[in-house]
């Protein structure tokens, strides 16, 4: 962070979060205001949203709901804990949030890389459609909640009923699982599933061999609830 | 026991005919063999079939000695207005407050969402995405696009968002409040599928609340993002379907609205489950005064707009509405019947799916004979966009013609001019859900005289 | 501190906002919280409560509420006293420690109306409303007392609240509102009277309360905190070597010393959290 030498800096403490986000969304591929830092967010809400344009988000301090919200290209990296809704509905670029994140991390995202060096509490990765989460802690439950695509890869455990309702969103916990949700069942770990772990792993900036990626386990739908069945009643 | 006399022929006893329960009518009958037969509960489109207190149960006052009316086609009589002036920067304005309610590409043919945009923009309304997504041929066919923000977010993206002329933050649905939505395997065509991000084939299923914010206190903050997004230019628009239309009105009004839309129980719906359809909400009549109360209690009214929705079939319905306090409508079904879903041209095909033109309800099965509510490419191909729109656009058109010819008659130059003091009641339920008296009367049951 | 933490919260809710904050306590007497009509004569009243022995009983009024100070042993014959003869004052709270303070209007105006920013204490709780379907009163104004020292504030919406209200009411539990919210603090004196721990009590409303809530509850010592199993409604917490803090959201917590520092967490659903200070 402190090799980060910012084209712009923005105090959120004396400037408007409007200004913020109008600023951003102005600039383009072409800007030269490639570098920004965020002071004082405080736990504001909507920071560095809807951003398209390849540019880095630098946020000193925690912030509130929705920030980073339906990014494209940018990098927003959150220097703190991040409030609801990190990265919802990103649809490219990368987010990183270095310490904790609140409910429904990168829910519904269509593309784009979160990573949580923190824990992420309930409901990460919900309606993912095809985001790729890694949280280096632990996840909260309903995590994955209908996940479409996508993958969510966990160092840590997973709270209760993880990826119920699933659909094709690919599932990784290193830890333990509290229990996993409807249609949601444990997969053989396999070499093509092994390597599309280091390839976002390796996104992630996490160092090569630094994580024995035989330890995770893979965790994928029964599809039983792709079409409904009288004797699968229960589950709806 | 043949009681005969014995001086004549024995006559038979006269039988009595064989009776049906009202209880146990033939319908709940079949219902009851088909639950049996398929232990799935029925799902099919559209709204409300019962019969429910409605618009026909209100009639205008026509002006006479004490009131002036307006000559016909001479005296203006405005129908335009504004929506989204709150908060927004952009806010819309259209010709006509006859606006076309959010159904999805999905539920809907791409030819059926171009159509909508056609005849919407011809008279110069808007018409809106739903479930799944805006596609190109809505957006370049539609001159004003109200985007849906629903809890699936199928096919959300901030590339269409902006493309949007406003948001509407759907909460719930008129047909369906409270609940998700299911669109059914047969119309998850590749197109689709690849909108909504969903394997071909499956049954899809949407969540019934939102992913990432529960209640009217995180809904202020989703507002706030989305304008942060779009810079403060859209207007934010939050649906409802009609339950507890005081609180919910009132909520969405402090969560931040610039509009608020109220769908009615008769609100259809791609496809649901029939036990919602029929039981869940209330008919829209009873819901326009307790909504329009929310608003004045809290000085809004007319500052936030009241669209409603759910079986607006006539420019009287319209005006009727709006004398109640709206300040434009929605419509969705009778949309679809001007473009030609149910039409008798199709009887024979009807009726080899095993139901008759006017009655056709299975929408979600993907096989519209009219190629409206079908993702079918054959189908499809039967309904002309351009053909279809024009005649979405002369029936819009006849609407705001004969709420005009109300509201003048009523010496009204702007349809937001009608109010509730226009109206009598033909029954003393509807005299009791919309708030006025009962036609000859001063009586407003509920309520100790005066207004 | 509490003042800011809830004017922060100002556009969570905008309707009413209330507190209660757990100061000094005098041993073997007790402090009633009062609430009344603005400019009602208080002093008047507690005229009516004096006796010979003890004199005037020591009153502090602020705006619209009241506290004071009756001998413990007293405390039923001035309730009894309060409710036949005032029948226009509202005991809010009461407790060794606890005042309760609450009023409609934009918290920062109700903070300051009540001076909170100048008032001590161990602890408090705050409250800010966004009232969905009760009416927007002071009665409505969340804490709820739910007995001695004990108090409740919440976020969410309850749906089983009214077949609630009707079993508790036979029980003989007392309500004055149409809120959610009071039916839940009802709920928890009922379990109490019955001889159930307070953390019995919120352990049996996972099961008998349906909806979503984020319940905070104010004791004499400390505070707890307990979600729905659903657990949409928000709750943040943040734990330093001086004091333990709860939000519903984060931003609530910024102007807290040390904030940056601390350890934030969020409660796990349908598990009931306490904290308390060591005695």
């Amino acid at each position: 962070m402190n090799a980060f030498s910012p084209d712009i800096t923005f105090d959120l403490a004396t400037s408007p979060l409007r200004d913020l986000n109008e600023a951003l969304h102005k600039t383009s591929g072409e800007s030269n205001a490639r570098r920004w830092r965020v002071l004082n967010p405080e736990g504001r809400h909507a920071v560095a949203v809807g951003i398209d344009a390849p540019v880095t988000v630098e946020i000193d301090g925690n912030v509130g709901y929705y920030c980073a919200g339906m990014n494209q290209n940018a990098s927003v990296i959150i220097h703190g804990n991040a409030g609801q809704g990190v990265a919802e509905n990103m649809m490219s670029g990368f987010v990183r949030v270095c310490g904790d994140a609140s409910q429904s991390a990168g829910a519904t995202g269509h593309g784009g890389l979160l990573v949580v060096d923190g824990n992420a509490s309930a409901r990460c990765g919900i309606s993912m459609k095809g985001i790729d989460i890694v949280v280096k802690g632990s996840i909260g439950h309903m995590s994955a909640f209908m996940g479409q695509s996508g993958s969510l890869i966990v160092f840590g455990d997973a709270g209760e009923a993880l990826g119920d309702s699933l659909y094709e969103a690919k599932l990784f916990v290193r830890g333990t699982v509290k229990s996993l949700g409807a249609d949601c069942i444990a997969k053989e770990l396999r070499d093509e599933h092994k390597a599309l772990l280091a390839q976002k792993l390796e996104a992630a900036g996490v160092a090569p061999g630094s994580v024995d990626l035989s330890e995770f386990k893979r965790y994928g739908s029964a599809r039983k609830l792709y079409n409904f069945h009288v004797d699968n009643a229960d589950a709806y | 026991m043949t009681a005969h006399d014995s001086k004549g022929p024995a006559h038979a006893l006269p039988q009595t005919l064989p009776r049906f329960s009202a209880t146990f009518d033939p319908h709940t009958l079949s219902e009851i063999r088909r639950a049996a037969a398929t232990g799935i509960y029925d799902i099919r489109g559209g709204g409300t079939k019962r019969k429910l207190p409605h618009f026909d149960d209100l009639l205008f006052l026509g002006a006479s000695m004490s009131r002036y009316p307006l000559e016909g086609y001479r005296e203006k009589c405005g129908t335009e207005v504004v929506l989204g002036n709150r908060f927004a920067k952009k806010p819309i304005y259209l010709k006509t407050p006859v606006t076309i309610a959010g159904m999805s590409f999905g539920a809907l043919s791409a030819q059926a969402k171009e159509a909508l945009g056609r005849g919407a923009s011809i008279v110069g309304t808007s018409t809106t995405t739903g479930d799944g997504g805006m596609t190109p041929e809505e957006r370049g066919q539609s001159q004003t696009l109200v985007y849906q923000y629903l809890p699936s977010r199928y096919g959300m993206n901030p590339v269409d968002l902006r493309k949007a002329d406003a948001i509407e933050v759907v909460i719930g649905q008129g047909a369906k409040p409270g609940g998700g939505g299911m669109l059914l395997g047969q119309k998850i065509s590749d197109r689709v599928a690849a909108m909504r991000n969903l394997p071909k084939g499956i049954d899809q299923r949407s969540a019934c609340r939102h992913p990432d914010w529960t209640g009217p206190d995180d809904l202020e903050i989703k507002i706030q993002e989305l304008r942060e997004i779009t810079d403060w230019e859209k207007p934010i628009y939050v649906k409802v379907g009609a339950c507890r239309p005081y609180y919910d009105i009132a909520l969405a009004v402090k969560a931040g609205a610039d509009v608020v839309v109220l769908d009615g129980m008769q609100g259809g719906t791609a496809a649901t489950q029939e036990v919602f359809i029929e039981q869940v909400g209330i008919p829209i009549l009873s819901a326009i005064r307790p909504a329009v109360q929310a608003l004045q209690d809290l000085g809004m009214h007319r500052k936030v707009q009241l669209i409603v929705s759910g079986g607006i079939r006539t420019g009287a319905d319209v005006a009727k509405a709006l004398a109640l306090g709206a300040d434009a409508v929605a419509i969705g079904t009778a949309a679809l019947v001007a473009l030609g879903d149910n039409d008798p041209h199709w009887q024979a095909e009807y009726e080899a799916l095993g139901t008759t033109a006017g009655a056709y309800d299975d929408w979600h099965e993907g096989r519209d004979p009219a190629g409206i509510t079908t993702q079918d490419p054959e189908l499809a191909a039967r309904l002309d966009p351009v053909k279809a729109g024009r005649r979405l656009a002369n029936y819009l058109s006849v609407m705001t013609l004969e709420a005009q010819t109300i509201a003048r008659a009523c010496g009204k130059s702007h349809l937001h001019n009608l109010e509730p003091e226009d109206l009598v009641a033909l029954t003393v339920e509807a005299a009791a859900m919309a708030g006025v008296p009962l036609a000859g009367t001063q009586w407003i049951p509920g309520k100790t005289g005066g207004y | 501190m509490l003042a800011s933490m809830l004017c922060v919260m100002t556009d969570r809710g905008p309707d009413s906002a209330g507190f209660a904050v757990y100061g000094a306590g005098a041993k073997d007497k007790v402090k009633l919280s009062l609430r009344a009509a603005a400019g009602y004569d208080f002093s008047a009243l507690a005229a009516g409560l004096s006796i010979p022995a003890d004199g005037l009983p020591p009153l502090a009024v602020r705006s619209t509420h009241a506290i004071i100070e009756v001998p413990a042993a007293r405390e039923a014959d001035v309730r009894a006293f309060l409710a036949a003869r005032h029948p226009e004052v509202a005991v809010v709270g009461t407790g060794a420690r606890m005042e309760i303070f609450k009023e409609v209007g934009l918290p920062a105006t109700v903070a300051d109306t009540f001076g909170l920013a100048k008032m001590s204490g161990t602890h408090g709780i705050g409250h800010t409303r966004m009232a969905t379907e009760s009416a927007v009163t002071t009665a409505g104004a969340h804490p709820f007392s739910t007995g001695a020292d004990q108090c409740l504030v919440h976020n969410g919406s309850l749906s089983n609240h009214n077949q609630l209200r009707r079993q508790l009411k036979r029980e003989g539990i007392t309500f004055e509102t149409e809120n959610d919210s009071e039916v839940a603090a009802g709920y928890l004196t009922w379990r109490l009277k019955q001889g159930a721990t307070l953390g019995e009590a919120l352990e049996a409303g996972l099961k008998d309360l349906d909806g979503f809530y984020t319940f905070v509850v104010g004791t004499e010592n400390g505070f707890g905190v307990l979600r729905d199993p659903v657990a949409c409604k928000p709750a943040v917490m943040a734990e330093t070597d001086q004091y333990v803090a709860f939000g519903s959201e984060y931003r609530a917590l910024v102007d807290l010393p040390g904030i940056e520092k601390a350890r934030v967490f969020e409660p796990e659903p349908a598990t009931v959290y306490f904290w308390e200070r060591a005695q």
